[in-house]
């Protein structure tokens, strides 16, 4: 029991989740409490003792799968396991043996049947046999769960399945009511959607007891959502990214926030503290302090959203909106080669689809040719929205910093930064590529507090986390470096 | 500590019987941790019943239920304890003249101390349920500061020394996840997400919490509340929300829901316009 354990944890880890020893010891300790036979007592126990965040459930879920799937009793040999079936003719078949017998038609059938019935039983029943027939799994070959699956869902026509659940449910309600045919649906794909978690279940069962469950375990890993690329990200990938980034703007917004209260106690309030001194008779035994104006930090984002960031300006839009339902006073922007304010695009209540629609038609953001050019870029946006830097102002630009081969002009970010508190930089790109081929990244580092590599959403923390814990430093030598460097540098070194 | 529960099954029970509807999780983790005596975090969206369970729990075990809310600022003299010191200030004039040490040794003695629930928890004779209400509100600092609470359930005040606790309490900490909390922190308690419940489960708790409603309604009321979670929303309706709207539905003396009833009636489910009104939209049209 103790190697198994120590097994899993091992699998935990490889699988991203952070488990520390005390917690791999009590769980150890609280497997005392429970009973082991009953797999759902055991599964919770392990899960409340493992996983500490919510974020790694899919993972722990998996692993468990993998680790503990073959240990439960076998259905086959439960006496009392196929009593749904005994109305029908699948018990009498020596389904054992395989292929023998029951027709793929019938075996469509009994999956209908439980499906329309809710009978979860029956379908967990229904979906073994169904891979035990259909799946074609041999020993040995070295194919993952999906191709199994897929083979298996498209004998079983599953498609057809679901049209057919669909008429039944929609022939029980009224056609007119929207609501009503909206739930048939649901409860369709609902149907539907379990019977692929059962055999996709059953396929990993069979590959486990083939395979050994270290070897499934790792085919089936997968990086959590805090270290997807977010140049790379699929769809599903942008949707989970979505739910992770509110909490991170969130926690932004409120370190920003808590950074002022700090600084909240001014000068001496002799008035006020006279007033307390009364409460203790007359010794002034908490002294009163006069609030300071609290520092209202104002956040320009500045976003390329050229063709060759698209992946990641969806991102970066996403973060911005996220940040606009916290700040009241944040600006949007985004550029091509042409800077444009989108800021009225994001205020609070506008759907983030909306808002990405309408920047894709609205913004006025390509001048010349719709590459990316930085310089023109910048020096737009000073003459356009220079006047209205501050020194309370933070600056935030995304982008690759690729410049298709244009004069980089770092001195208009440099009169930016002396304006501003600081200028904060994320790249997407691996810091290793900075610099080659039409990347400017460092005629831009000059200017900028600091330069963040931002693949994912850990680097995106790690950003958040710096920049809410440190004051950048005013007066530091970031304009002397910019005065130095020549004006009229063409191409910039390193660069041909 | 004493075992009022034998088994799961037993907690799952209990708790049923004060109209809490946990599922397997909550069973699971609420028995440990009253068979090991160690704390629970509960985490998950708002409204989903995290508060609901400690008050559960503490109606199940027979205890008294001291809670701290948490919020931004939230120091030791808040939490833990604090000195009177205008009590303290009066002594010292009533008794001008006095030797210092005997002043001294007397006002810093338990009649000067202002306990406060942390405290007070593990000062009760009697075993209490702890809540430890939001503490993704507390800064880093006082996270620490629970640390000794919940690891040995012990406080250090120096002037009187360690307070060791005379009853173990069952703690329950909730988290709306606004920031992650310290590793050791939740390196010392079981982990609980809870999340918004299964159509039938929600079902359940709507039965037990609206009384006279119909349970066919309740059905209704369930998958309708489930289908608007899947919907792209600012804020999805929690369960809270959701007995309110059967409430509303019930005073409203309606027995079935469609499309229209849903329309008038779904500003107390949704709390932003734009949710109400994509809402609408999406349900009146075939979902994607």
């Amino acid at each position: 029991m103790i190697t198994l354990l120590t097994d899993f944890v091992q699998e935990l880890r490889s699988a991203g989740v952070p488990v520390s020893m005390v917690e791999a010891i009590d769980a150890m300790e609280s497997l005392a409490h429970v009973d082991l036979a009953d797999r759902i007592q055991f599964k919770e126990t392990l899960r409340a003792t493992l996983v500490k965040n919510s974020r790694h459930e899919a993972a722990f879920d998996v692993a468990f799968e993998v680790y503990f799937a073959n240990r439960v009793p076998p259905l086959e040999s439960g006496p009392g396991e196929d009593k749904h079936f005994t109305a029908n003719q699948l018990d009498q078949e020596g389904w054992m043996g395989g292929t023998s017998g029951l027709s793929v038609e019938s075996l469509i059938e009994t999956l209908f049947e439980a499906m329309a019935g809710q009978n979860f039983d029956q379908l967990r029943n229904a979906a073994r046999r169904a891979v035990d027939q259909l799946a074609g799994m041999e020993p040995g070959r070295p194919v993952g769960g999906t191709y199994y699956l897929y083979r298996t869902l498209r004998q079983l026509d599953v498609e057809a399945l679901e049209q057919r659940l669909l008429e039944m449910f929609l022939a029980e309600v009224d056609p007119e009511d929207a609501l009503a045919v909206r739930l048939a649906k649901e409860d369709a794909k609902r149907a539907v959607e379990q019977l692929r978690e059962e055999l996709k279940d059953e396929i990993r069962r069979r590959l486990v007891a083939d395979r050994g469950h270290q070897a499934v375990a790792k085919t089936l890993r997968q990086p959590s959502v805090e270290e997807i690329d977010l140049m790379h990200a699929t769809r599903t990938d942008l949707a989970n990214i979505e739910h992770v980034i509110e909490p991170l703007t969130r926690k932004l917004a409120v370190r920003l926030a808590r950074r002022r209260r700090l600084s909240k106690k001014g000068r001496l309030d002799f008035r006020r503290t006279v007033r307390a001194s009364l409460a203790t008779g007359g010794v002034p035994v908490e002294p009163r302090f006069k609030t300071v104006r609290p520092h209202r930090p104002e956040i320009f984002l500045l976003c390329d959203i050229s063709g060759s960031m698209a992946t990641f300006a969806r991102f970066t839009l996403q973060f911005t909106y996220a940040m606009a339902t916290q700040f009241s006073r944040l600006r949007a922007f985004v550029f091509v080669d042409a800077v444009d304010e989108v800021t009225d695009f994001f205020r609070p209540g506008v759907d983030f689809g909306e808002a990405l629609a309408r920047i894709g038609t609205e913004a006025d953001v390509v001048w010349l040719d719709g590459h990316s050019d930085y310089g023109h870029a910048f020096e737009q946006f000073l003459v356009k929205y220079g006047k209205e830097l501050t020194p309370r102002t933070t600056l935030i630009v995304a982008g690759d910093a690729r410049n298709n081969y244009r004069d980089p002009r770092a001195q208009n970010l440099g009169e930016i930064a002396d304006a501003v508190e600081a200028v904060y930089w994320l790249n997407p790109e691996p810091r290793a590529y900075w610099d080659s081929g039409d990347s400017v990244m460092v005629r831009y580092a000059g200017s900028c507090e600091q330069v963040f590599e931002v693949r994912n959403l850990k680097q995106l923390e790690l950003f958040v986390e710096t920049v809410t814990e440190h004051r950048p430093s005013r007066g530091r030598n970031r304009s002397t470096h910019m005065k130095g460097e020549p004006m009229n540098l063409v191409a910039p070194r390193g660069n041909r | 500590m004493s075992l009022p529960f034998p088994n799961p099954a037993a907690v799952a029970e209990a708790l049923r019987a004060v109209d809490y509807l946990p599922d397997n999780r909550i069973t699971q983790v609420s028995y440990l941790a009253m068979a090991l005596g160690k704390p629970v975090l509960v985490e998950g969206p708002a409204g989903v019943g995290k508060t609901e369970l400690a008050k559960a729990l503490a109606l199940i075990t027979d205890r008294r239920l001291i809670r701290l809310q948490c919020y931004e600022g939230l120091d030791e003299s808040r939490a833990l304890y604090e000195w009177n010191y205008k009590k303290q200030l009066l002594r010292i004039q009533a008794d001008r003249g006095q030797e210092w040490s005997e002043l001294e040794s007397d006002i810093f003695s338990e009649e000067f101390l202002l306990t406060r629930p942390l405290l007070e928890a593990i000062r009760s004779d009697q075993p209490v349920v702890l809540l430890i209400d939001e503490v993704d509100r507390v800064e880093m600092e006082t996270e620490a500061l629970l640390l000794e609470v919940l690891s040995d359930f012990q406080v250090s005040i120096p002037e009187l020394g360690t307070v060791r606790a005379s009853s173990i309490p069952l703690v329950v900490l909730t988290s709306n996840n606004t920031r992650e909390l310290s590793e050791a922190l939740k390196r010392r308690c079981l982990f609980l997400h809870v999340g918004y419940p299964t159509p039938e489960r929600e079902q359940a708790i709507l039965l037990a919490r609206v009384p006279d409603l119909a349970e066919r309604l309740a059905g209704e009321i369930a998958r309708v509340a489930g289908s608007i979670r899947t919907m792209d929303l600012r804020k999805a309706p929690s369960v809270s929300e959701t007995i309110d709207w059967a409430r509303t539905l019930l005073a409203l003396g309606i027995e079935r829901l469609d499309t229209q009833v849903v329309g008038d009636t779904l500003h107390v489910l949704l709390k932003y316009q734009t949710d109400i009104e994509r809402a609408l939209k999406d349900l009146s049209v075939e979902p994607g």
